[in-house]
């Protein structure tokens, strides 16, 4: 893999900055060491930290083309690798009867019907055969089985895959590979021994505004630190759910569309129902807001 | 630096996080592309490579601040703000050369009390990072009173420390400063998020100091003797019954998952077969535009099995602590089950599950289970077997071949009847009756225990004291 993709530690947060992902000391840290290693990276934290959006930046900034396998409960090999396009394969079948039904060479027809032309390639196989620049992002791992869970950590480790039909197809670049997880169940040992891991949790007051400051278009530099501090406030706070990046950047959205430049506590209520989704959690952070310093 | 690692490593097995061999390998491979002098750098590339479970992070903070704090030449990882040295005399020079930066008042070898509180004052209100950590250095200097090998831990020179720096008041000084800098302007949110705003960097500033007072210990007494000194079990370890506030929360936190996993597991059994059967019809129905080649076999749904869940928790005296955390655990099974019934008992038994229903907030429902269940029936003190009679009494109809049933206590019977006939029954019926017993094994059946009378009748009774274990019953279920 080339050695200069990013440069040094601190090309990474450049690179990512240029294309608008904010990463911190840790973020960056781990993007590099993933690219020196040649090691793929899990990352964790709580939804709408920008875990996905991280794979994404790093395809962008080192101008390499994203593949992404998203996985869900039930993701098997066929849908993940690749698999035989059986229906065509049957049709073919089916016409070669009808030209020739005399001599049907089984062995010939074999050999015919097991061409790439009937491959159905998948996202992991597109990533390991690809001849250009990819970055692989298998988002949301934790949704699969076990058993599709092995299957990646052979992909991973190895970097080739074999179809016995066709033979061993090998990585001839070892693409980049983030893996994210919401850990709703723990993954092998043998996966996260395999990896690096980042925990990506929400950003700190600082990391935040900027984030704001630069996703929302026309936000003051007042309003993205106020914004900034209502939603560090409203974390601390025991809740269902606390708020997201995203629901952050939503917020910001809206109360640049409604003309804020200064939130007062009515303006924060009103609104509220944007950053929170459990009526609960509204509540609780109403109650919050109101009650004076 | 291979030494140092892994002494490092060493140690952070110590404090039972499990490092592999790879790890290890990965990890002196990591810092070799890590400019030596980038501290931060340095700790995340050993984060990423040795801790692979976030709850872990804070143990191996503790470690890395304690093995990487003494910042001699041998070791070579600068300090983030390249200024670390442990060194009295440089540090009351670059002391005064920050104290000329501003504002020309010279000398400061001795800083007098009024003057850290000055210049602290100052850093704070302008977020001044590299001022607080030199303002944090010299209040321990000034008033920890740190003595070479004085047997006392580093929270009592905290307390010293923090003592004299006032920073409620300072807090105060703070706000006011910064409402008369708006001329009154800020509305009261804004205000109050000033206040949240001081408060945080003070927070910081605590930080800093107690990270001072860590180097200058471990200066004294070596990188082991800290290391053992601060080590504290993983959240994993933690004691249920002996659980801080903080740890509390933390575990609270890991329930939701491990209830997921359960829920996975309890329904798994149903559900391997992805597919069900073949749906004839449909596949013929489909092989039509295929020229009749039944290119595309269509399958039944599974049918969806929701398992029960019946849960049966002590909620007595005897373990206070452990039914805080068994609430916790019966409010995030609801959430994952479509079916669960809880009872809680102490002497009486009394059905909550409307309790936790439909209730978003469950520090609401821990409280109607406290103050709205009608779980006394004489004295308050455990009577299982009286409980478990009426429990059959009035709801062992409703244990069928779908029902698996948990039961939750120490099984402390006060000497009590035990009625254990009432599990055998269950057992009977239910799909599996499994028992989590908060007491370590050794305890069990010792004095008014009487876990064996009721663990005949179970699928298992197992040791749940900590979330490492209640995970190790979780995979265990088949
Ligand atoms: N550091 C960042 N810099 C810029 N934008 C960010 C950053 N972090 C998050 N965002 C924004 O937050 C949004 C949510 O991020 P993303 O979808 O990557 O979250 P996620 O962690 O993958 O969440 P989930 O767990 O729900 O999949 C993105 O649209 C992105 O624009
Ligand atoms: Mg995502």
């Amino acid at each position: 893999m080339s050695e200069t993709i990013f440069g040094d530690l601190s090309g990474v947060r450049e690179g990512l900055a240029k294309v608008e992902y904010l990463a911190d000391d840790g973020i960056a840290s781990v993007v590099y060491l993933a690219e020196r290693l040649g090691k793929p990276v899990l990352i964790e934290g709580p939804a709408g930290t920008g875990k996905t959006e991280l794979a994404k930046s790093v395809a962008a900034m080192s101008g390499a083309r994203l593949i992404r396998l998203q996985c869900y409960e039930g993701l098997d090999e066929a849908k993940a690798l690749y698999e035989w396009n059986y229906k065509k394969q049957l049709l073919r079948i089916q016409a070669d009867r009808g030209v020739d039904a005399e001599h049907e060479d089984w062995v010939e027809l074999q050999d015919d019907i097991f061409q790439d032309e009937f491959l159905l390639t998948r996202p992991l196989l597109e990533a390991i055969s690809a001849e250009d620049q990819v970055v692989l992002l298998i988002d949301e791992v934790d949704r699969v089985e076990i058993e599709t869970e092995a299957l990646l950590l052979e992909i991973l480790s190895d970097y080739q895959v074999s179809i016995p039909e066709l033979g061993t197809i090998m990585a001839s670049q070892i693409p980049l590979v983030f893996l994210t997880s919401n850990n709703t169940r723990e993954l092998s040992e043998a996966l996260k021994r395999r990896c690096l891991f980042l925990h990506i949790d929400y950003p700190d007051l600082e990391r935040e505004k900027q984030i704001v400051l630069t996703k929302v278009e026309g936000i003051s530099e007042n309003l993205a630190e106020q914004i900034a501090r209502v939603v560090r406030s409203v974390r601390q706070l025991e809740l269902k759910k606390a708020p997201s990046v995203s629901e952050t950047l939503d917020w910001a959205r809206t109360l640049v569309l409604l003309g804020i430049e200064s939130i007062d506590v009515e303006q924060a209520k009103q609104t509220l129902h944007i950053l929170l989704k459990y009526q609960s959690d509204i509540e609780k952070a109403a109650k919050e807001l109101t009650v004076e310093a | 630096m291979l030494d140092l690692l892994s002494g490092f490593v060493g140690e952070l097995r110590n404090a039972g996080l499990p490092v592999s061999l790879t790890e290890n390998l990965d990890a002196m491979e990591a810092v070799k592309h890590i400019p030596i002098e980038d501290r931060d750098a340095f700790k995340y590339a050993l984060a990423a490579t040795l801790v692979k479970n976030e709850q872990h992070w804070r143990a191996f903070e503790t470690v890395f601040e304690v093995y990487f704090s003494l910042r001699g030449p041998e070791y070579n990882v600068g300090d983030p703000d390249g200024n670390g040295e442990f060194d009295p005399e440089s540090l009351e020079e670059w002391m005064s050369q920050q104290m000329q930066g501003m504002g020309g008042r010279g000398g400061g070898q001795d800083m007098s009390p009024e003057e850290i509180a000055e210049m602290l004052f100052r850093a704070l209100l302008n977020a001044d990072e590299a001022m607080m950590a030199a303002m944090a250095r010299a209040a321990v200097t000034q008033f920890a009173g740190m003595e070479p090998g004085r047997p006392v831990g580093g929270t009592y020179y905290l307390y010293r420390t923090l003592r004299n720096l006032d920073l409620d008041g300072m807090l105060e000084r703070l706000v006011d400063e910064s409402a008369q800098r708006y001329e009154g302007e800020l509305t009261p949110l804004a205000e109050r998020l000033e206040r949240e705003e001081f408060e945080n960097r003070i927070e910081q500033l605590k930080r800093e100091i107690e990270a001072e007072i860590r180097r200058r210990l471990v200066a004294d007494r070596g990188v082991e003797a800290m290391a053992k000194t601060l080590r504290k079990p993983l959240p994993e370890d933690v004691d249920f019954m002996h659980a801080s506030r903080e740890e509390m929360a933390n575990i609270r936190k890991a329930i939701q998952p491990l209830t997921r996993k359960l829920a996975a597991r309890l329904a798994r059994k149903r559900k391997h077969k992805r597919r069900g059967p073949l749906d004839f019809r449909a596949t013929v129905r489909r092989s039509l535009s295929y020229g009749g080649v039944p290119a595309e076999p269509r399958f039944r749904h599974p049918r969806p099995n929701k398992p029960e869940l019946i849960v049966v928790a002590d909620i007595s005296g005897s373990v206070a602590a452990f039914a805080r955390f068994t609430l916790h655990l019966v409010y995030a099974l609801q959430n994952q089950f479509s079916k669960v019934r809880s009872f809680v008992f102490i002497d009486g038994i009394d059905e909550v599950t409307h309790m936790f229903q439909n209730e978003e907030d469950i520090t609401n429902a821990v409280h109607r289970v406290n103050t709205e269940a009608d779980v006394v029936w004489v004295d308050g003190h455990s009577d299982y077997g009286h409980a478990f009679g009426v429990f059959w009494e009035n709801f062992g109809k409703d244990v069928n071949a779908k029902s698996t049933m948990m039961f939750l206590g120490d099984a402390r019977n006060n000497y009590h009847s035990t009625n254990a006939w009432v599990l055998k029954e269950c057992q009977k019926r239910a799909r599996s009756v499994f028992w989590l017993n908060p007491e370590p094994r050794s305890y069990w059946d010792t004095g008014d225990s009487v876990i064996t009378e009721y663990s005949t009748y179970t699928d298992g009774v197992f040791e749940c004291r900590n979330l490492r274990q209640l995970e190790g019953f979780v995979d265990n279920l088949a």
